[in-house]
């Protein structure tokens, strides 16, 4: 579904991907840990088109994402959601009516159909009750789980999570995780969760990979990468044993 | 391994040249979406909100100072030869055609076209911007259609306002300085406004009409483009902002002669 195959990035004289290969299977979620800085981030924006690659392929559902033109790229990011680090919530807008934005614009919808798909996806991320109050009037971890919520209104087949349990404490951060794990399971939804939390890796992820220096350093199962004595991987878990 | 020019060169002119080409396609394509309106049509109310409700009390104490500036530095000058009887031609003709456009369009410049740039700058900075692409939503039908077209219909409504008030403020000078009567004053006012131009307005209250609906729709340009290219970092957004109202100012100016041109020729 997803598939990197040498990916070359840099933004200058920084080299941020230096020929990541990355595969996850329709219906699978993947989990990369990697250390602040070094590019998660950037990774996804390749896999949404919103970056292009200076080398090596990008595909999503066996579309070249780099190369397809305005309205393919439309067409396909219908496809998939995007769970943004900071929320990235439009800020005069409710909560309800920011869940609500993409069927609004993209859809013909009616409006009461609209609204009960917003209670719905409201409901998954427990944040009812919460409809009328604007992003500034709320915390941090609330706002991501709108953003959330916002990604998953639109029903995609990928979603790309951008540290879903940042700013979480930790009894929401393990039911956001089991929520993703939810939707993987149910609806064969596949994701890339880009993440600091082994928590979130271990109950969401059917693997993980620890990203470092450009490249997937080490991948398999969850249990198998945590417990890997590959010095780089000890080095960056360590310190973070949960 | 670059010589000096070329550095200079592309840390001076290729960010003016790419913000002069963003402007320039950001205008096109704001105006190749116009049939977006009727859907954008709750924010365009907004935003029409937003730039005249709240800025008419500034444009009209500025216009009310300026009428009084010209009236006084004019009338003076015209007392000393006999002439005073003709000092609400006079400012009523200024008014018109220079000074209620351009004081109008630096009002909003000041103050709309920098809270644009702050705001969507704000946005670009938070990734907003990104999310909206992401959601395939179009930035400029969504926030650039409705800023721009607020101020290009509230420009020439305010600068109007402008006129009213600055001719007011001129009569306020021309009663207690020139001791002129009112009624006199206006009989003159009404000279100078007489010779109709098209749709039955005075060709000179037209001129400047023209002139503030160029002006509207270039500072909300300036503004919301300046606002789209912010860089990353509350600094960005400082600089932005910043930026936004310096160009707009500069553009105000420049327009300001080549349209007077075009109009008087
Ligand atoms: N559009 C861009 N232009 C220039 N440099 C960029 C751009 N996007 C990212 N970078 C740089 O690429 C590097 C990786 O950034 P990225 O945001 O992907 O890190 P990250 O792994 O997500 O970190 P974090 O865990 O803190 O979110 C950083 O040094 C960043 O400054
Ligand atoms: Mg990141």
């Amino acid at each position: 579904m997803i598939e990197l195959r040498g990916v070359h990035k840099s933004f200058g004289p920084l080299q941020v991907l230096r020929g990541l290969d990355l595969f996850v299977d329709e219906g699978r979620s993947f989990a990369v840990m990697g250390p602040s800085g070094s590019g998660k981030s950037v990774l996804l924006k390749h896999v949404i088109g919103l970056l292009r690659p200076d080398s090596g392929r990008v595909l999503v559902a066996g579309n070249s994402v780099p190369d397809l033109g305005r309205d393919e790229l439309r067409e396909l990011r219908r496809e998939m959601g995007y769970l943004f680090q900071f929320g990235a919530l439009i800020n005069w807008l409710t909560v309800f009516e920011n869940i609500a934005l993409p069927l609004r614009e993209t859809t013909d919808l009616p409006e009461d159909e609209i609204a009960g798909r917003v209670r719905r996806v409201l409901r998954q991320v427990h944040l009812e009750g919460a409809e009328d109050r604007y992003p500034s009037q709320i915390s941090g971890g609330m706002q991501k789980r709108v953003g959330l919520a916002r990604a998953l209104v639109t029903e995609p087949r990928v979603i790309l999570y951008d540290e879903p349990e940042a700013g979480l404490d930790p009894g929401m951060s393990q039911s956001v995780s089991e929520l993703m794990r939810e939707l993987q399971g149910e609806f064969g939804i596949t994701s890339l969760i880009v993440t600091h939390s082994q928590l979130c890796a271990r109950i969401a992820a059917d693997r993980l990979g620890i990203f470092d220096q450009g490249v997937i350093l080490v991948e398999g199962t969850p249990a198998e990468v945590l417990a890997s004595d590959h010095p780089r991987v000890r080095e960056f878990l360590g310190s973070r044993r949960e | 391994m670059r010589d000096p020019f070329t550095r200079l060169g592309s840390t001076l002119v290729t960010p003016t040249v790419r913000q002069a080409g963003f402007g320039v396609w950001l205008s096109g394509r704001t105006l190749a979406l116009l049939p977006h309106l009727w859907r954008r049509r709750r924010s365009l109310l907004d935003q029409m909100y937003l730039a005249g409700v709240k800025s008419v009390h500034v444009v009209a104490f500025v216009a009310f100072f300026i009428g009084m500036i010209v009236a006084l530095q004019i009338g003076l000058k015209l007392a000393e030869y006999g002439q005073q009887d003709s000092i609400g031609m006079l400012v009523a003709i200024s008014m018109a055609r220079e000074m209620a456009p351009f004081v109008t369009a630096v009002v909003l410049a000041a103050s709309v076209a920098s809270a644009m740039a702050a705001e969507l700058g704000t946005m670009k900075v938070q990734d907003e911007l990104t999310a909206l692409e992401v959601m395939s939503i179009d930035a400029v039908s969504y926030l650039v259609l409705p800023r721009v077209l607020a101020m290009t219909l509230m420009a020439p409504i305010l600068t109007a306002v402008a006129d009213v008030v600055g001719i007011v403020g001129g009569g306020v000078i021309a009663v207690t300085q020139l001791q002129l009567d009112f009624p006199a004053y206006l009989l003159s006012v009404d000279e100078a406004l007489r010779d109709p131009g098209l749709l039955g307005l005075p060709q000179d209250l037209y001129a400047g009409l023209i002139k503030s609906v160029v002006f509207g729709f270039m500072i909300a340009v300036v503004g919301c483009g300046s606002g789209m290219m912010a860089e990353k970092g509350a600094a960005g957004v400082a600089r932005t902002t910043r930026e936004a109202v310096r160009t707009s100012i500069i553009l105000i100016i420049i327009f300001n002669y080549f349209l007077s041109w075009l109009l008087v020729a």
